[in-house]
C-alpha cells in the first residue's frame, strides 16, 4: 500500500485492534480453564476455521465457491503422514514442509483448470477435481492404505538445535494458535494488499476488472493456490492431532461442511468463518447428544434458514469493520 | 469379445438410465438456472418409497408410479419453501440451499430405512441369450421403459399446452409473463417433474445394485458431468453424453475396477470444459 497515497487519512482501527487482543487472550487462557474435552474441541475450532478462512479467500473475497476444499486439506493430511513416515527421526517441519507441498501441487492442478470456469461451473469442476483425489487415494491401497488410511505417532514440537519436547494438550493448542494467528493476520494483509483489491474488483465485476486491464485468469490462479496452500496447513495440523489421516476427510462431505462454515459465520470477513465453524462444531455437538447422528436433519434446516434469511451470515454485520 | 458385448449393453443400459436423471436435471437447471444438489437424494428418496410400496403391495408398476407422484409433490414443496425466496438473488446461493436440502434428505432416509441395503425385486423375468452369454431381460425393459419415459418427456415439451409455457419460460420469462404464462407456477411445475424424474429413474436401478441411502451422491455428480458434457440445458445432447460417458466407464471397467473407472468420466468432463466448453454434443456456434 506504499505505492499508493490514501486520498484521505484512514482513522486507525482501534478498536479492531482491541478486539483481536482480547480474542486472542482468550484462545490464550482457553486450554488452561477448560476441561480436557472442550480443551481439544478449542483446538478443533481453529483447526477447522483455519480451512474455512483459506475457502474464505476464494468465496468472500474472489466470488468463486470451491467445492473442492476436501482435496487440499486431505493432501495435507497425507503429505504430513508421508514425510512422518518414512523421513526418520520424524520431524514436525518436515511433516508441515511435506504437507504444504502436496496441497500445494493439487492447487495448481486444481487451479489451472478450473479456473478457465465461473460460477456454478467453476463450483463443479473443484467437485470433480477433489473426487478425482478421493477416487485414487481410496483405491491406491499400497501406498494410501486405502480405506483404513495411514497412522503415525506425533511428532516432537523441537526447535532445531535449541529444544525438544513431547506435545500437551495446552501446548499443542498453544501451537495451533500461533499457526493460525499468524495464518490470518498474513491472508489479512493479503486481502488488504493491492493484490486483495483486484480479488475483490474480480468478485464485483469481473468483465470491468479485465477491461481495465488485469490478467484475470492469473489472478485467479494465485487465489485459488493460495487457499489451497492454506487449506493444506490446516490438513497438517488435523493430522498432527489426531495422528492420522483417512480418505474421509478427502470426501466431499468436509468440502460441504467448509462452506456451510462460511455461509454461517459470514463470506468475505476471515473470522466469520471461525464463528461459523465454532457455531457449526458447538450445534453438532449439542445436536448430537440427543440425536446421535441425525444432527444433520436439524442443522440442514437451520443452515437452509440462515440462507434464505441471513445471508449475511452471523458476523456479516461487521464485515465494513473487519475490511478498514 | 464377450466380456466387450457385455460391457456394451451395460454401458448402453446404464446410459439410458443415467439419461433420465440428467434430462430432469437439465430441464430444471435451463429453465430455473438452478443447480439441483439435492437431485440425486430426491432420487435415492424416491427409490426408497418405491422399494416400501413395492414391499406392501407387490406391484412393481404401481410402486414405480406411487413413488413418481410423492416426489414430485414433494419437490413442489421444497420448491416453494426453499428455492421460491431465493429467486433473483446470487445463483451460487441456491447451490448452497439444495446442498443443505440434499443433507437433510440423506439423514432423513438413513433415520427412516436404516443403513442396510434395499433390494427391489426385478419386474421383468428371465434372461436371453446372445453369443452364449445371459443377459437379463429386466435391464433391457428398464432402458426401453426410460427411453420412452425421456420420448414422452420430448414430445410433452415439445407439443403440450403446459410444455409450450415451460419453454417459452425458458427463452424469456419477462415477455412470458407478460402474455399470461403463470411463471412462478411453472417454476414450481418444472422442479415437480424434475423430481419425478429423478425417483422415476430411482426405482428403475433400483433392481440393478439395491438402494442405499449414500447412493445419492454418486447420481448427482454423474448427471452433473452429463449435462456439462451434453451442453448445459440442452436434452438431446444429455442423452448422448449419458450413453457415450456410460460406455466409456463400461470398457475401463474392463481394465481397473469399476471404482476406479469412475476417473474416466471425470477425465471426459475435465477434456470437455478445457475444448469444448459449449458441449461435445451440441454444432458448433458460427
Amino acid at each position: 500500500m506504499t505505492a499508493t497515497p490514501a486520498a484521505r487519512p484512514r482513522p486507525p482501527a482501534v478498536g479492531y485492534w482491541i478486539g483481536f487482543a482480547v480474542v486472542l487472550a482468550l484462545l490464550s487462557v482457553a486450554p488452561l480453564v477448560l476441561p480436557p474435552f472442550w480443551q481439544r474441541f478449542a483446538t478443533e475450532i481453529l483447526v477447522w476455521g483455519l480451512l474455512a478462512m483459506s475457502s474464505d479467500i476464494l468465496i468472500g473475497y474472489t466470488g468463486m465457491v470451491s467445492f473442492g476444499h476436501s482435496a487440499f486439506f486431505g493432501l495435507g493430511m497425507y503429505g504430513a503422514a508421508a514425510a512422518l513416515l518414512t523421513v526418520k527421526p520424524a520431524s514436525l517441519w518436515l511433516a508441515g514442509l511435506y504437507g504444504l507441498v502436496a496441497a500445494g501441487a493439487a492447487a495448481v492442478f486444481v487451479a489451472y483448470f478450473a479456473t478457465r470456469l465461473r460460477d456454478i461451473y467453476f463450483a463443479i469442476s473443484t467437485l470433480v477435481f477433489s473426487q478425482i483425489f478421493y477416487v485414487i487415494i481410496f483405491t491406491w491401497t499400497e501406498v494410501t492404505g486405502g480405506e483404513n488410511g495411514l497412522t503415525f505417532s506425533q511428532p516432537r514440537l523441537t526447535i532445531p538445535g535449541l529444544w525438544s519436547d513431547r506435545f500437551t494438550p495446552v501446548t499443542f493448542h498453544w501451537f495451533v494458535l500461533t499457526v493460525v494467528v499468524l495464518s490470518y493476520l498474513l491472508v489479512r494483509r493479503i486481502t488488504h494488499s493491492p493484490f486483495g483489491m483486484v480479488l475483490q474488483s474480480i468478485r464485483e465485476n469481473e468483465p470491468r476488472t479485465r477491461a481495465i486491464g488485469y490478467h484475470v485468469e492469473r489472478y485467479k490462479i494465485v487465489a485459488v493456490m493460495l487457499s489451497g496452500l492454506f487449506a493444506g496447513l490446516a490438513g497438517v495440523l488435523y493430522a498432527i492431532q489426531n495422528k492420522f489421516a483417512a480418505p474421509d476427510f478427502v470426501f466431499f462431505v468436509v468440502s460441504g461442511e467448509v462452506v456451510i462454515f462460511n455461509v454461517m459465520g459470514g463470506m468475505g470477513t476471515l473470522v466469520g468463518p471461525f464463528a461459523g465453524a465454532a457455531f457449526f462444531l458447538l450445534l453438532r455437538e449439542g445436536l448430537s447428544r440427543f440425536l446421535t447422528e441425525y444432527y444433520l436433519i436439524p442443522l440442514g434446516i437451520i443452515f437452509i434458514v440462515m440462507i434464505i434469511f441471513l445471508p449475511q451470515g452471523l458476523l456479516g454485520f461487521l464485515r465494513r469493520r473487519l475490511n478498514p | 469379445m464377450d466380456q466387450i458385448i457385455i460391457q456394451t449393453l451395460h454401458g448402453l443400459v446404464n446410459g439410458m438410465v443415467l439419461a433420465m436423471v440428467a434430462s430432469g436435471l437439465t430441464l430444471i437447471f435451463g429453465i430455473m438456472d438452478i443447480v439441483n444438489f439435492a437431485h440425486g437424494d430426491l432420487l435415492m428418496l424416491g427409490a426408497f418409497v418405491g422399494a416400501s410400496v413395492l414391499g406392501v403391495t407387490g406391484n412393481y408398476w404401481l410402486a414405480l408410479l406411487v413413488a413418481a407422484v410423492v416426489i414430485a409433490v414433494l419437490g413442489a414443496l421444497l420448491q416453494v419453501t426453499t428455492l421460491r425466496p431465493l429467486i433473483g438473488r446470487d445463483p451460487l446461493t441456491t447451490i448452497l440451499a439444495t446442498f443443505g436440502i440434499s443433507l437433510v434428505i440423506q439423514k432423513y432416509a438413513l433415520w427412516q430405512w436404516g443403513p442396510s441395503v434395499r433390494r427391489i425385486s426385478e419386474p421383468v423375468p428371465g434372461d436371453f441369450t446372445i453369443f452364449h452369454l445371459q443377459y437379463p431381460w429386466y435391464r433391457v425393459a428398464t432402458a426401453v421403459l426410460a427411453g420412452l419415459i425421456i420420448g414422452g418427456l420430448w414430445l410433452f415439451l415439445k407439443y403440450g399446452k403446459y410444455g409450450i409455457w415451460i419453454r417459452a419460460t425458458t427463452q424469456d420469462r419477462v415477455m412470458a409473463q407478460a402474455m399470461g404464462i403463470p411463471v412462478p407456477l411453472v417454476y414450481t411445475a418444472v422442479f415437480a417433474i424434475g423430481s419425478a424424474m429423478a425417483a422415476a429413474s430411482g426405482v428403475l436401478f433400483g433392481p440393478f445394485a439395491g438402494v442405499t441411502q449414500t447412493m445419492g451422491f454418486d447420481f448427482t455428480l454423474r448427471a452433473f458431468i452429463v449435462v456439462v458434457v451434453g451442453g448445459m440445458g440442452n436434452l438431446g445432447g444429455s442423452i448422448l453424453a449419458s450413453i457415450f460417458v456410460s460406455l466409456l466407464e463400461s470398457y475401463a471397467a474392463i481394465v481397473v475396477s469399476p471404482a476406479q473407472a469412475v476417473i474416466v468420466s471425470f477425465v471426459v468432463l475435465v477434456l470437455t470444459m478445457l475444448f469444448r466448453p459449449t458441449g461435445l454434443f451440441v454444432p458448433t456456434p458460427k
